[in-house]
């Protein structure tokens, strides 16, 4: 595969954001890290087609200018994914501010009640 | 022949459409599910006996010759699996019916609940059988979106914390996957297996170990691999017992499933590998003594599921005919059971009215039922002759002490060690919930949800769906003969290569 400079450090760009807002707690964030790298990920699938040439119908351009349809089939599909998934990820934590009235992910409730058991026992072990 | 393999795809995505135009009859909906999954389970079978007997069953897609059509592909592993995997999905199906029937009245409907399931059952054949990279992310995206409404209905503040996990994980895994098609097919020009099989070959060390390592971390999120483990033990819990359960038995083995054929298929032998051999022993310790610290019964189950996922990476590591033997003995073995300890679970919880282990007391007498139908499961997880853990922890064994390298041994003794914290595990289950005196079932807690109702009568097809189930399990013990034979035709056609290719790429198009 052969990528120009500004399509390496767009896809860099576009990774480097995703995975950066992927950490943070507010969903909001969390479901634009997933869009952000939804399009890092089809614009690599573009990438790997090789360098851009003519539309890939019989006819048009010789068949050696055309550029590789196959990974623009793959994008396409992809894109259809990732946008339906987004839309069900909103979906899910508009039900989410709804129930707990704010849009943070939580910690893991049972573990943390676990912990607390555990110290609670030491403490009592200790007297 | 050839056509039989489109139908555990398409069977039930079109039952899945006619399922949701039937939605408000309840009858319609349950006759049609169990029908369709009946008719793909004998299609299973049908393709194992063919492809056992011959070679692979191709069926390229739309008539184009790979590598540029989808083939879709039954082979002795794909065949095996499906036929399991199908088998216990419709004994799941069975439960949730007899469930929904004994909560909420014989006729009333779940609109989404049997399209969905259908769905999901769809998404799970495609992956088994799919011939092409690409067309696996389009089944795992088939299989999870399906998921993700199963888990997320009818969502309370708990459910929808645990659901929202699942989806992002899932997601980011999702998109890691593309990545790696993206990586895959700007190496190597093309996303059919059995053509990447012998492309791959050809790139140079670096690339290859690139790709290995993305391919594990894709399908180990999946398949909940330690360290990557962390969202299934605060996900599975929540959701309803029958969709937890065929979670825990099927979408964690899909991804191992995915790690086996790609590492086989694509980069092929290159001895015991040790990252693997190291990743098997955190994953099989760190489930297990996670699931000990646990007093919720179904996190516990959980922790032991990402413990056992261990095992069959285990396998998977040492790169021989007799590990990959144990692998899918293995996969075949823990379908089942993991499958069957979530139903009686539920069942259990049903009894209780909680699924705090400090909570509950004395269910052995109370029923003494639902009692040995959790002691046979649990017994087989933990390993005990004669049951079907015993025979595929022994292949499993036996393998790790032929390949005799330092790391194998190792790995090895964490395998018993991990096999007797199992025991240790479910013998605090049965000591705490089992045994004791009978304690009075706890209130429910939340009245208005209506998926875990507190306390409830347990309905004859729920208890005889849990025992078929449980008793799936037992027959892979008593048919340990055969399988293993079987099993060893499947592992050998996995290091061999040359079968799977040659069906693809040369073979007539059907």
């Amino acid at each position: 595969m052969t990528v120009d400079v500004t399509t390496a450090v767009l896809l860099g760009g576009l990774y480097g954001v995703g995975f950066y807002l992927l950490m943070q707690r507010s969903l909001m964030h969390i479901i634009l890290a997933l869009v952000i790298l939804g399009h890092g990920a089809n614009l690599l699938l573009q990438a790997a087609g090789g360098p851009p040439g003519g539309p890939a119908f019989v006819g048009i351009v010789p068949a050696a200018a055309m550029s590789d349809p196959l990974p623009q089939a793959l994008a396409l599909t992809a894109i259809v994914i990732t946008f339906g998934l987004t839309t069900f990820l909103l979906a899910l934590s508009y039900r989410s501010w709804v129930l707990l009235g704010h849009d943070e992910v939580q910690d893991d409730i049972e573990d943390h009640r676990l912990r607390r058991r555990e110290l609670g026992e030491a403490e009592e072990a200790g007297r | 022949m050839s056509t039989l393999v489109a139908l555990p795809v398409l069977l039930p995505l079109l039952a899945a459409a006619l399922s949701l135009v039937a939605g408000p009859i309840a009858a319609v909906q349950r006759v049609l599910s169990v029908s369709v999954l009946t008719a793909i389970a004998a299609v299973a079978g049908a393709l194992l006996v063919a492809a056992d007997r011959g070679a692979p069953v191709v069926l390229r897609v739309g008539g184009y010759a790979p590598p540029m059509g989808i083939t879709l592909v039954a082979d002795r592993l794909a065949a095996l699996l499906l036929l399991v995997s199908i088998v216990v999905m419709l004994g799941v199906l069975v439960f949730a019916i007899g469930q929904r029937a004994s909560d909420h009245g014989p006729r009333s409907a779940s609109v989404a609940f049997h399209p969905m399931y259908l769905v999901l059952s769809a998404g799970v054949s495609l992956a088994y059988l799919t011939g092409d990279l690409f067309n696996l992310f389009v089944a795992f995206e088939v299989m999870l979106s399906a998921s993700y409404v199963l888990i997320s209905r009818r969502t309370n503040a708990p459910r929808v914390r645990a659901s929202m996990t699942y989806v992002i994980v899932s997601l980011t895994s999702s998109l890691l996957f593309l990545t790696m098609v993206a990586f895959v097919y700007a190496a190597t020009g093309t996303v059919n297996l059995a053509d990447l099989s012998g492309r791959i070959d050809a790139l140079p060390e670096g690339a290859k170990a690139g790709l290995a390592l993305l391919m594990v971390v894709v399908f180990g999120i999946k398949a909940a691999v330690v360290p990557l483990h962390f969202w299934l033990p605060d996900s599975y819990p929540t959701a309803p017992t029958p969709v937890t359960a065929v979670f825990a038995g099927l979408l964690t083995k899909v991804g191992v499933y995915a790690i086996i054929r790609t590492q086989t298929l694509l980069f092929g032998e290159h001895g015991d590998w040790a990252f693997l051999l190291a990743v098997a022993l955190l994953t099989m310790l760190v489930g297990a003594l996670g699931a000990i610290a646990q007093n919720d019964l179904n996190r516990m189950l959980s922790f032991l599921l990402v413990s056992h996922i261990g095992y069959m990476l285990f396998g998977l590591a040492l790169f021989t005919v007799a590990g990959l033997t144990g692998v899918i003995l293995y996969v075949v073995h823990h379908i089942a059971v993991q499958a069957a300890l979530f139903l009686v679970s539920g069942l259990v919880t049903r009894h209780t009215g909680t699924a705090s282990l400090r909570d509950m007391s004395g269910v052995a007498r109370t029923h003494p039922r639902v009692a040995a139908l959790f002691a046979l499961p649990a017994l087989s997880l933990a390993g005990l002759p004669p049951l079907s853990g015993f025979v595929a922890k022994v292949v499993l064994l036996r393998a790790g002490a032929e390949v005799a390298t330092p790391m194998a041994y190792v790995v090895t003794a964490a395998a018993v060690l991990t096999s007797f914290l199992t025991l240790y595990a479910m013998a605090r289950v049965w000591v705490s919930a089992f045994w004791g005196e009978p304690s009075p079932p706890v209130p429910d807690v939340d009245p208005t949800d209506e998926v875990t109702v507190g306390t409830g009568v347990t309905s004859k097809p729920m208890l005889a769906s849990a025992g078929g189930v449980v008793v799936a399990g037992l027959a892979v013990a008593a048919l340990a003969g055969p399988l293993s034979t079987l099993s060893e035709r499947a592992a050998t056609d996995l290091l061999d290569r040359g079968p799977y290719r040659a069906a693809v790429l040369e073979g007539s198009s059907g």
